[in-house]
């Protein structure tokens, strides 16, 4: 990564690449497009079998998972479309409106 | 050492030999009257092997202008040329090539659009694309068509500009005519045009970059347009140091406007294009007879030259523009709406009036421009006050 557009906000017009190029590549990691989602999935670590249909049908990589086992989510890119929830064979995803009070995981 | 073989051509066969010795790697193009002896000239060409390009045929306007985009974010010189419902139908590619800073020169036989259907001159499609971000040169002769597209890529691919540039001349009258002009040798024209070193190549492997990102709500859309602005604005020193570039070499003069009698006019037409040569056949007549006219002919249209004119245009007692286009519900043509504007910095008022002319390739005839000079001497004179918009020659 060579591409430093930590101070993105702050350029002037004439300081952007030309053409709206992006001079670099593997950097959408860096672009937060979670930002439209309306509702976030919720996991119960209790009911959840580790069977990683969830990241395996995620359409835009955001579950993440360490040693073979689902850890959460990444919020910064999840759409909050529910397919997880709704391929998830054991129920142990809900979709949860965002900007409620989220329930509490047992 | 430069080397002129004069000849006896159609302006479309000297686009089509300028296009050859830029050596574009790309050319994807559709046929369209009156444009279409270029294209099929550079079919020929890229055929028996005289050219070394990349020749798509493609389905369609449409698809000519985004091929174009693509070979030009792909690294590739490219070249295409169209005219009328060509150039209307590319609308949206226009703005796709000028907002990604392709440097794509195309070639533009100004033509009526429908309806009624129509094949012959006028301005109305280019008018059209004239608020698209491109770079717009207009040729009054072959001679100049030719000069205009040779220098279209040095002005394109300029790094203080990178701006598709439009290099157009009217329709039969300048494309089809045989006119008396002077060719370039090869190597003279190879020299000057250089090779062209993209900077965000799509083929560079090496340094991989996105082309066609998303700047929407929030992001940085206002600011590219900003600085598309900035380029464009650069442009014109780029347009005039290439035009002196190439006139060192021609021995011909390509400003952004070409002035004649303005040193002591009273009355001047200002006009674009082929009917150039027909106004100053008049004011030639009228200078005889004595009477101080001048006429001013914009060959940059965008970006326009304000200073320019106002310069030409100063201390003069009455100015008529001719358009040929419409901008119908507007107080004028296009160039009577620029023309106006850049007169208003000047400390006095000067009468300007609009004549609309040769729609559809309808005659410039010597007797209409002969009346718009004697409109000019009334209003100058204070005999008559300036008119509204005048249709020159409608029934």
């Amino acid at each position: 990564m060579t591409w430093d557009i930590s101070k993105i906000d702050e350029w002037k017009s004439d300081e952007f690449p030309r053409g709206a190029v992006i001079p670099d590549s593997g950097n959408s990691r860096d672009y937060v497009t979670g930002g439209w989602r309306s509702q976030r999935p919720v996991r119960d670590d209790a009911k959840c079998t580790q069977c990683l249909f969830c990241w395996i049908y995620c359409p835009d990589s955001s579950v993440n998972v360490a040693d073979e086992k689902v850890t959460d989510f990444n919020l910064n890119h999840c759409k909050g479309c529910g397919v997880c929830a709704q391929v998830c064979p054991a129920d142990a995803i809900t979709m949860v409106p965002e900007g409620c009070e989220l329930p509490e995981v047992k | 050492m430069p080397t002129q073989k004069t000849l006896a051509v159609t302006g479309n066969t000297l686009v089509a030999e300028a296009i050859r010795q830029c050596s574009p790697d790309v050319i994807p193009a559709y046929p369209i009257t009156p444009q279409t002896t270029v294209v099929e000239e550079l079919a020929k060409f890229v055929a028996n092997g005289r050219m070394h390009a990349e020749y798509v045929n493609v389905e369609s306007e449409h698809s000519a202008m985004s091929a174009a985009v693509g070979a030009s974010a792909a690294g590739a010189r490219v070249a295409t040329a169209t005219s009328s419902q060509g150039l209307a139908l590319m609308w949206e590619e226009l703005h796709i090539a000028a907002g990604l800073r392709l440097p794509i020169v195309m070639f533009n036989a100004n033509r009526a659009l429908a309806a009624p259907i129509n094949i012959h001159c006028d301005h109305s499609d280019v008018m059209g694309a004239r608020d698209t971000g491109w770079i717009i040169l207009f040729a009054e002769t072959a001679q100049e068509a030719y000069d205009n597209t040779i220098m279209s890529f040095r002005i394109a691919e300029h790094p203080e500009v990178l701006l598709p540039v439009m290099t157009t001349a009217d329709g039969f009258i300048t494309t089809h005519s045989i006119d008396r002009a002077q060719i370039m040798d090869d190597e003279t024209v190879a020299a000057f045009v250089g090779d062209y070193e993209p900077e965000n190549a799509l083929l560079d492997f090496g340094k991989p970059v996105t082309h066609g990102s998303f700047a929407g709500l929030g992001g940085p859309y206002f600011e590219f347009k900003n600085s598309q602005r900035m380029a464009i604005e650069r442009a014109r020193d780029v347009v005039k140091s290439v035009g002196a570039e190439w006139s060192a070499i021609t021995g011909r003069p390509f400003g952004m406007v070409e002035t004649w009698g303005m040193e002591d006019a009273e009355t001047a037409i200002v006009v674009i294009g082929s009917t150039a040569g027909n106004a100053r056949h008049v004011a030639r007549g009228l200078r005889a007879e004595g009477k101080k006219v001048g006429v001013v002919k914009v060959r940059c249209f965008r970006p326009f030259p304000y200073a320019e004119l106002a310069a030409a245009l100063k201390g003069v007692k009455a100015v008529a523009v001719m358009d040929r286009s419409e901008s119908f519900g507007a107080e004028g043509g296009p160039l009577f709406l620029e023309v106006r504007s850049a007169l208003y910095d000047l400390d006095e008022r000067i009468p300007v009036v609009d004549y609309i002319y040769g729609l559809g390739g309808a005659d410039v005839k010597i007797e209409l421009i002969d009346r718009v000079f004697a409109d000019l001497s009334d209003i100058a004179s204070g005999t008559a006050a300036p008119s509204g918009l005048v249709y020159l020659g409608a029934r």
